[in-house]
């Protein structure tokens, strides 16, 4: 009822001044969009650099980022309530995918995380990224907000499940992100402090256990590694070390576009993907940081202005979880690669290059646009 | 969706999402801050710090090492070069894993546990980004076996670099020595940073005293190179500055001659131009291949030289002190002279033996047990020479004294280094009183005079020691300090004489005379020299033995051990008029003399053949 009085003001608005664009007809939210195509031309330009020159790469690149934008498209269209009805169904089959990875898998480097399906290969991780904090929403909002204890609980188990099942493959860096995405959800859902409080106590007190019982070595030693990266010069220290050189010589105006000596001679480790932004550090200097900063803190305040503005508790969650997951993203990657976080697969969000985390991201965009234009549907 | 009983609140839940999300705003602003921070103080603060690494990252000051100085005869030839070869290196700082890269590297080519003992050293030796040898003198297929791995190798680098050669294996190894892995005395010793980047150093022979002449100086290369070592471009060079080129006075020919002479026979023969002190031949047998040492020799091949009863790596030239036996002579005979206690003309009586008053003990002329007698009634002193008469030269030792001895003798180089300049240079021993109360804290005896006199007993002299005395007789007294090398980077060295032994002319004739008669005479003891001869030839024969035999026993040759057969020495000088080569010859167990004096006939006529005119 409520809902519907609110809603006036803007009818009247859309309505009556003008007929609705065909922007507004096609479910585009403007500023995201031209926010989206800034962020993904500097990391063509930046690509370019990284790649040693290469407009393969750059094509390759471009071609994903195309994939991306059409695939946001069609998120766009699609119905808030179409996405809270498929949800619980995602789920199921996305949990399923991940049994297959369980039982039918294909790996590398000791970690099983593909299903390949007549020679394409997928990883099912990346689709619970959306996928999990569709369930817990869709999960949440037909409840009463904010949540009991036993839809915390139902909550919480409907995140971990996936998680765990991933943190098996074993994916730590996925199965944080999949679990924060879900946390993100409940949090904004507004679940009481003493939850929070509870959560981070425990956190901390099975610290220790974890690091005796569940982290792997090789992922304490990346967690080593990065509280003192001298102590290993010439192994999985040199990366760190070489990355914090990397940034440090960039200094606030940068080297220059495919001036970076510690890219270009092959010092800095994975220059093109996890790594880029030690590029983009050197070669275009704090200056460079600070623009691209600047264009994912816009990309965030988008998000989190589109939460606010949302019609229903589901949309207000979505907008809000998506928002933060990519927060997470930029600092997971940019803290791993100054130093401060350990080293987990994260990339840069649209910079990094790949294909995988540009149809996911994208994808996670359009349904933000379907948030935001939510109120425009419910009137047309 | 299923209905609850609660009403939903819209506007709570609104307000409560607000909220929520201003409190995300706040982190997510503070987390990107502490992020920007991080970046600040990287790329700020501690700008300089970083991008001097970034620039060590890129920029490797790389030694140059010299080119070594060759070496050349005095005709040109080469003795010592160096050839272009390849070396396997490793640049720890940018390899991922040492262990396993080596052990990939064995198993392309073979690593020697040696190699990889002196690679390890090194190692904990080396600055960041050295490259350290791990493998010298690879192999053509070696190489390429590399290229073809070179994507899967990195930090592992093939550098060219120039070695030693020794173009004329054992021919010279006594004389121009040879280089060797630096080992790790020498790192201590040597100056770190001019030989930083060289593998060699000269460890004996003129290889090692003109060291710092050779070696040349370092230079160095600023290089760009990527993270597998790989050099991109040169920034900057600083040539090195070679090192000199050295020619000898040796001569190869007459080095070889004596050489042939020796054949399988261990000896020494050593050859002086009397004007200059130039050293033209310098010879010990057995040699050895001195290119076994340049790349680390082998355990193996190193045992079995040193082992050798032949002792192939002692240099018997300069190391090897023998009594001089008869050949003594020549220079007793001046002392004699100089002393005024004979003149040419004066007689000694020889009825084969001599006897010091009052003393029982016959000493023995070796010619009583080929003739039952002397040589003559009366023997003065052409005749001692030439027939190497012991009761002549019994008397003028007993006459003389040991330390009238010692005083004529010392002049000519006896007792002391000659001052060579190459390396292990022995003093030998010319014995007086006061050497034998300080080195065996015994009184003289006077019996030990008169052995003395024919170059037995405690005197030892270096075949180097007895040509240079040779040299002296053959300049009539000028006293040359031996050189090996004539000049360096084509400017002559010039080493002051020792001041003159001046004599008057008629001693000088009157001992020439007898050594003349030695060779050209009817009874001169190598008068088998002057068959077919075209110039003439002062000679002197010696005869040592080496283990000594009772009173009345007759040493038989044939029946002896090989080992304690009699050493065969021989000095000669020629053309007699005016001399221009002096040499000393010994023959390690050769009978006798005329095992050694054939050796100098060859070295002479090879000589003088080629001079010119």
């Amino acid at each position: 009822m409520s809902d519907y009085v609110r809603q006036l003001p803007h009818q009247g608005s859309h309505d009556m001044a003008r007929p609705p664009s065909a922007i507004s007809r096609l479910h585009i939210d403007v500023p995201l969009l031209l926010l989206l195509l800034v962020l993904t031309l500097y990391g063509l330009v930046v690509l370019y650099s990284a790649s040693g020159e290469s407009m393969a790469a750059v094509t390759r690149q471009g071609r994903y980022f195309l994939v991306g934008y059409v695939i946001m498209f069609l998120g766009a269209q699609v119905s808030l309530q179409r996405y809270a009805r498929w949800a619980p169904w995602l789920y199921l089959g996305g949990v399923a995918l991940l049994v297959a990875v369980v039982l039918v898998g294909v790996g590398a480097k000791g970690a099983q995380r593909w299903l390949e399906i007549g020679g394409f290969r997928f990883q099912p991780s990346e689709i619970m990224k959306l996928v999990v904090p569709l369930a817990v929403a869709g999960f949440l909002s037909g409840r009463l907000l904010p949540p009991r204890f036993l839809h915390v609980i139902g909550a919480l188990l409907l995140l971990a499940l996936p998680a765990a099942l991933i943190l098996r493959q074993p994916d730590l860096g996925t199965a944080l992100l999949i679990a924060a995405s879900g946390l993100f959800v409940m949090f904004l859902a507004g679940i009481g402090w003493t939850y929070i409080f509870g959560a981070v106590v425990l956190a901390v007190a099975s610290a220790w256990p974890a690091w005796l019982f569940v982290l792997k070595d090789y992922q304490k030693q990346r967690i080593l590694t990065m509280i003192n990266p001298e102590t290993d010069k010439l192994g999985a220290g040199w990366n760190i070390m070489q990355s914090k050189t990397a940034i440090g010589s960039g200094g606030w105006e940068g080297k220059g576009w495919m001036q970076g000596t510690q890219s270009r001679l092959d010092f800095l480790p994975e220059s093109h993907t996890d790594f880029i932004i030690a590029l983009l550090a050197e070669e275009h200097g704090l200056r460079g940081i600070l623009v691209l900063v600047s264009i994912y803190l816009l990309i965030l305040l988008r998000g989190f202005w589109i939460g606010v503005h949302a019609q229903t508790g589901f949309g207000r969650m979505m907008a809000g979880s998506l928002t933060l997951t990519l927060f997470v993203y930029v600092f997971v990657n940019m803290g791993m690669v100054a130093g401060l976080l350990p080293v987990v697969g994260v990339p840069l969000p649209l910079v990094s290059a790949g294909g995988t985390s540009v149809v996911t991201l994208m994808a996670g965009f359009g349904m933000l646009m379907a948030i935001s234009t939510e109120q425009r549907r419910v009137v047309t | 969706m299923p209905q609850h009983f609660d009403l939903k609140d819209p506007q709570l839940e609104s307000r409560i999402y607000g909220a929520r999300t201003v409190i995300a705003i706040c982190i997510v602003v503070v987390l990107l801050g502490i992020v920007l921070a991080r970046y600040y103080t990287l790329q700020i603060t501690e700008y300089e710090t970083y991008s001097t690494e970034s620039e060590r990252n890129r920029v490797q000051l790389q030694p140059l090492p010299p080119k070594r100085g060759l070496i050349y005869d005095r005709n040109g030839e080469l003795l010592a070069d160096n050839r272009p070869t390849y070396i396997l290196s490793v640049v720890r700082e940018r390899v991922e894993d040492l262990e396993a890269t080596v052990a990939e590297l064995q198993a392309l080519l073979p690593v020697s546990e040696r190699d990889l003992e002196i690679f390890r050293k090194k190692l904990n030796r080396s600055r960041p980004y050295d490259s350290v040898p791990l493998r010298l003198r690879l192999t053509e297929e070696e190489r390429a076996r590399l290229a073809v791995n070179r994507h899967r190798l990195p930090g592992v680098v093939v550098e060219a670099q120039l070695m030693r050669h020794y173009p004329h294996g054992d021919l010279f190894s006594h004389a121009v020595g040879y280089v060797s892995r630096i080992n790790e005395q020498e790192v201590l010793e040597l100056d770190e940073t001019n030989y930083r980047g060289t593998l060699h150093v000269g460890k004996v022979g003129v290889e090692k005293f003109y060291e710092d002449t050779l070696h040349g100086e370092v230079g160095y290369q600023n290089v760009e190179s990527n993270a597998h070592g790989r050099v991109l471009r040169v920034l900057e060079r600083y040539a090195p500055k070679p090192g000199k080129d050295l020619k000898l006075h040796l001569d190869s020919r007459v080095q070889r001659a004596a050489i042939d002479a020796l054949g399988d026979r261990r000896g020494a023969v050593v050859a002086i131009d009397p004007l200059t002190g130039g050293v033209l031949a310098l010879v010990s047998t057995p040699g050895f291949d001195t290119n076994l040492f340049v790349n680390g020799i082998s355990t193996a091949n190193y045992s079995a030289l040193r082992d050798s009863p032949d002792v192939p790596l002692y240099n018997r030239a300069v190391q090897g002190t023998y009594p001089p036996g008869s050949t003594i002579k020549p220079f007793m005979a001046m002392a004699g002279l100089a002393s005024g206690l004979v003149t040419p003309e004066s007689t000694v009586p020889d009825p084969g033996w001599y006897k010091l008053p009052g003393d029982s003990r016959k000493y023995r002329d070796w010619i009583l047990r080929i003739r039952g007698t002397g040589h003559a009634p009366h023997v003065a002193m052409k005749m001692a020479i030439a027939e190497s008469c012991d009761v002549y030269f019994y008397d003028l030792a007993r006459r003389l004294t040991i330390d009238g001895m010692h005083e004529y003798l010392y002049p000519f180089g006896f007792g002391r280094r000659t001052g060579i300049d190459t390396t292990n240079e022995r003093n030998g021993i010319l014995p007086s009183t006061q050497w034998k109360r300080g080195a065996l804290g015994v009184a003289w005896y006077p019996g030990e005079t008169i052995s003395a006199g024919i170059g037995q007993g405690y005197m030892l002299a270096s075949p180097l020691q007895l040509a240079v005395a040779t040299s002296v007789m053959a300049s009539k007294g000028k006293r040359i300090v031996p050189r090996l090398v004539m000049s360096v980077d084509g400017e002559s060295l010039v080493i002051p004489d020792h001041d003159p032994l001046l004599a008057p002319p008629e001693n000088w004739d009157a001992v020439y005379d007898g050594m003349r008669e030695v060779v050209h005479g009817k009874r001169g003891t190598a008068k088998a020299l002057a068959a077919g001869i075209e110039y003439e030839m002062a000679g002197k024969t010696g005869t040592v033995q080496v283990i000594g035999i009772a009173q009345n026993a007759v040493y038989n040759e044939d029946e002896v051990d090989e080992r304690h057969r009699h050493h065969g020495l021989f000095i000669a000088f020629a053309p007699l008029e005016a001399p221009t080569i002096a040499v000393a010859i010994i023959v390690e167990n050769g009978g006798g003399s005329s095992a050694a004096s054939p050796i100098a006939r060859a070295v002479i006529d090879t000589w003088l053949d080629m001079e010119p005119g």
